[in-house]
């Protein structure tokens, strides 16, 4: 609580944000006593990533892939198995616990479900208040007030929301208490987990307007992880595309749906349903076949080749493609350029077998790490 | 003559020291044999519980009040007896619902839950039963379907579990399947893989498919008719290319200014609609949407306004809609076209007229995503922020 003004070489390049190799492995155990150490689920295994300042990074995938893990490891929620996180110049991973907490205040989080990232027995204020108080922000209590009465307002709920509690609020409001939450401490990064797929779509607009007007006022930097595309397209400058803990593409977001160079990328792009029956029945259609594979026995070579459409015989079973600088986008695909330009052409992939746990015949338990629940 | 009609469906919830639900009020619509109908609605709009009142799955108890016709094949589904329920349910007429994982049993392995239904609705038994599951199996695209029929749900991806679902419900190859947000749970790319896999159901067997949900986008792909309800109400209905092309009702418009598209460009504001779905008038007072309506005006309070049907053979629920792209700018929003927009009663307004000739609807050019009240010739208020 001693040194808010946590600062390292600040502002040295324009970027708040830089992660490289970062790797979080959860051990799966067996056995009663001893706990045996029989595998790893590979969540997060090497990704580099960068984030501008005032700039929104938007994170897709589907379910598995890694992405809440990688949003929460960033924030040092989930301990990394290796890598580093380089925030504004400072070293996180390295960071004794003290220092971290301080840190804490600059990059804050929004949650998915506001019913349950809510305490239903605290009401607003003193769920603003508890953030102001761990860090030692503002003088007294009129202080605090003022400051969250701004954040309120910053976020479009009344003044009289400070007494009630979450219950008492629709979705959207309290998607906006999340958001008000996490603004109270002044943050530069937020690290938006979901943050609209709980609401309804008219009240989905509302948010995602709402943390674009905050962008603009108040130069946030945002990570954006979130399962729907469009949702992510819409608001990021930039995008990744997830696959089984891995980048598998990287690009400008307006890049990313005109021209997806990585198959994974053309497939997702192609199986969003697109509000309009004009495109609907023009459009493309790739059908990925089957599911995707369990992370805890991730297929050799690129992650991908398993269901990959334009999967060829040689290099992509058994050699790992890194991403690599392709126009404007990063991709990591060995054949990027040769589907692109049509040189190979996709073939039918029928559908490998895929448990939904834990690979073949020995029942292992998942150990997630413990997860700290608050971290203000 | 529909396969389905559905008439003034109203589903009300009394319970005792609570105000009283009217989840449903008034919903018409018919469904024809190989036909894709589209229920849309955000949450609380009354279309889950629509289907299941069409299911006959409502608690028969005390509180709980299903009023109205629903028609299949000269049978009212809301009025036969429980007996005769559990034949129709399952044989011709089937759900497949939203989570696979809690509506199959986990202590049954999937082979006996799909012979279940082949035991109970055609007698097969045995051998015979299970030769015909694994077919099923097969046919919804579940790899090794011999081995898969031994298995629990809780072996398969959510994926192969939808998968296992639908098979469930074609099983008896029924006449009518009701698919209630059957893609939701599912990731992007296996939803493609079952919404494509329900469209070949549909083309090969002239199965009639109800599909519920609150993706625009899924509609745009599948359904051949749409109804958008609000607050349990339709409040507008449309053959797929019109509704998209030229919404009229204002909620609609809102919904589809609402969604971000993966193919518009950066940085456009989406036009989301104000207030939440909580600010809803009962329709007795008047519009529902009118709170949250930027068309609003006086006509829409104090009476519950009609279904209006227009010469294009789409109705919707609105005293002041919004105009179509290319018509000449009205004088007032209601004498827009005096000659064909009649309000006409709810009851009188069917939408199986002639829906072949709707397919021709003056669509707008390709280029133009954005909602039809962007190039409206009056200009409508549709630059709130967000509320």
């Amino acid at each position: 609580m001693t040194d808010v003004e946590e600062s390292g070489a600040t502002g040295q390049s324009g970027n708040l944000v830089e992660v490289r190799d970062l790797k979080v492995h959860f051990p799966i155990t067996r056995g009663v006593l001893f706990d045996r150490v029989v595998g790893h689920v590979k969540a997060v295994d090497g990704v580099d990533l960068t984030i501008p300042r005032g700039k929104t990074y938007g994170l897709v995938g589907e379910s598995g892939c890694g992405k809440s893990t990688l949003g929460r490891a960033l924030l040092q929620l989930t301990p990394p198995t290796g890598g580093q996180v380089n925030f504004d110049g400072v070293e996180l991973t390295k960071l004794p616990p003290n220092r971290l907490r301080s840190m804490r205040r600059r990059m804050q989080m929004i949650f998915q479900d506001p019913m349950s990232s809510l305490d239903p027995r605290q009401n607003v204020e003193s769920i603003l208040v508890e953030g102001l108080q761990a860090h030692g922000i503002g003088a007294d209590r009129t202080a605090r007030r003022d400051i969250i009465t701004k954040t309120l307002d910053a976020v479009g709920l009344p003044k009289w929301a400070l007494s009630r509690y979450p219950h008492e609020f629709s979705g959207g409001q309290r998607q906006r208490i999340g958001i008000a939450r996490a603004l109270v401490l002044g943050p530069e990064l937020i690290v938006a987990d979901e943050p609209v797929s709980a609401l309804d779509v008219s009240i989905q607009a509302q948010v995602v307007n709402l943390l674009d007007e905050l962008q603009d006022e108040l130069g946030l930097t945002y990570l954006v992880i979130a399962h729907d595309l469009a949702v992510v397209r819409h608001i990021s400058d930039v995008v990744g595309v997830m696959y089984l803990g891995a980048l598998v593409e990287e690009a400008p977001s307006d890049r990313l749906y005109r021209e997806p160079l990585h198959p994974y990328t053309r497939a997702l792009m192609s199986a969003v349903p697109v509000p309009d029956p004009e495109v609907e029945d023009r459009r493309e259609r790739i059908l990925l076949a089957g599911d995707l594979p369990s992370p805890a026995n991730p297929p050799a070579g690129c992650r991908f080749h398993t269901r990959c459409p334009w999967a060829q015989p040689t290099r992509c079973a058994d050699e790992r493609p890194v991403l690599r600088q392709i126009g404007e986008s990063r991709v990591a695909c060995h054949w990027a350029e040769q589907i692109n330009s049509g040189e190979i052409r996709p073939h039918k992939v029928t559908a490998q077998i895929v448990r939904p746990e834990d690979e073949g015949e020995t029942p292992g338990v998942v150990s997630a790490p413990s997860e700290p629940g608050s971290f203000v | 003559m529909a396969l389905l009609d559905v008439e003034d469906l109203s589903v009300t919830f009394r319970q005792r020291g609570k105000r009283t639900v009217r989840a449903v009020d008034g919903v018409s619509f018919s469904v024809d044999a190989g036909e894709v109908v589209g229920l849309v609605g955000e949450s609380g709009c009354g279309k889950s519980v629509t289907s299941l009142a069409l299911m006959g799955l409502l608690p028969r108890q005390p509180g709980i009040a299903v009023e109205g016709r629903a028609d299949f094949d000269g049978t009212d589904l809301l009025r036969v007896d429980r007996r005769t329920m559990r034949d129709i349910r399952g044989r011709d007429v089937a759900m497949i619902f939203q989570d696979p994982l809690s509506s199959l049993n986990p202590v049954i392995p999937i082979g006996r839950q799909v012979t279940e239904v082949l035991a109970r609705h055609r007698g097969l038994s045995g051998d015979a039963a299970r030769k015909e599951a694994a077919e099923l199996l097969d046919r919804v695209g579940i790899p090794d379907p011999n081995r898969r029929l031994k298995e629990y749900p809780h072996q398969l991806s959510g994926g192969m579990r939808q998968r296992a679902l639908i098979a469930i419900a074609v099983a008896c190859r029924p006449r009518l399947l009701i698919a209630d947000e059957p893609t939701t749970a599912l990731d992007v790319t296996i939803q493609a893989q079952i919404l494509e896999l329900l469209k070949d159901l549909v083309r090969d067997s002239g199965t009639a498919l109800v599909m519920i949900t609150h993706d625009l986008g899924v509609v745009a792909g599948m359904c051949d008719t749409v109804n958008v309800l609000y607050a349990g109400r339709v409040v507008e209905t449309a053959r797929r290319k019109p509704l998209f092309a030229e919404p009229r009702h204002p909620y609609t418009v809102g919904l589809l200014g609402s969604i971000p598209r993966l193919d518009a460009g950066r940085g456009e504001r989406l036009s989301p609609i104000r207030g939440s779905v909580r600010d809803v008038l009962p329709w007795a007072d008047g519009c529902a949407f009118a709170p949250r309506c930027d068309r609003q005006v006086d006509a829409c309070l104090g009476q519950p306004p009609q279904l209006a049907l227009t010469h294009t053979d789409r109705t919707y629920r609105c005293v002041n809609p919004v105009p179509p792209a290319g018509s000449p700018a009205p004088a007032s929003p209601t004498a827009a076209e005096p000659a064909a927009e009649g309000i006409v009663p709810a009851q009188a307004t069917a939408a199986e007229d002639a829906p072949a000739a709707v397919e021709d609807a003056p669509a707008p050019a390709e280029d133009a995503p954005a909602p039809v009240a962007e190039r409206a010739t009056p200009p409508a208020p549709r630059e709130e922020e967000s509320a």
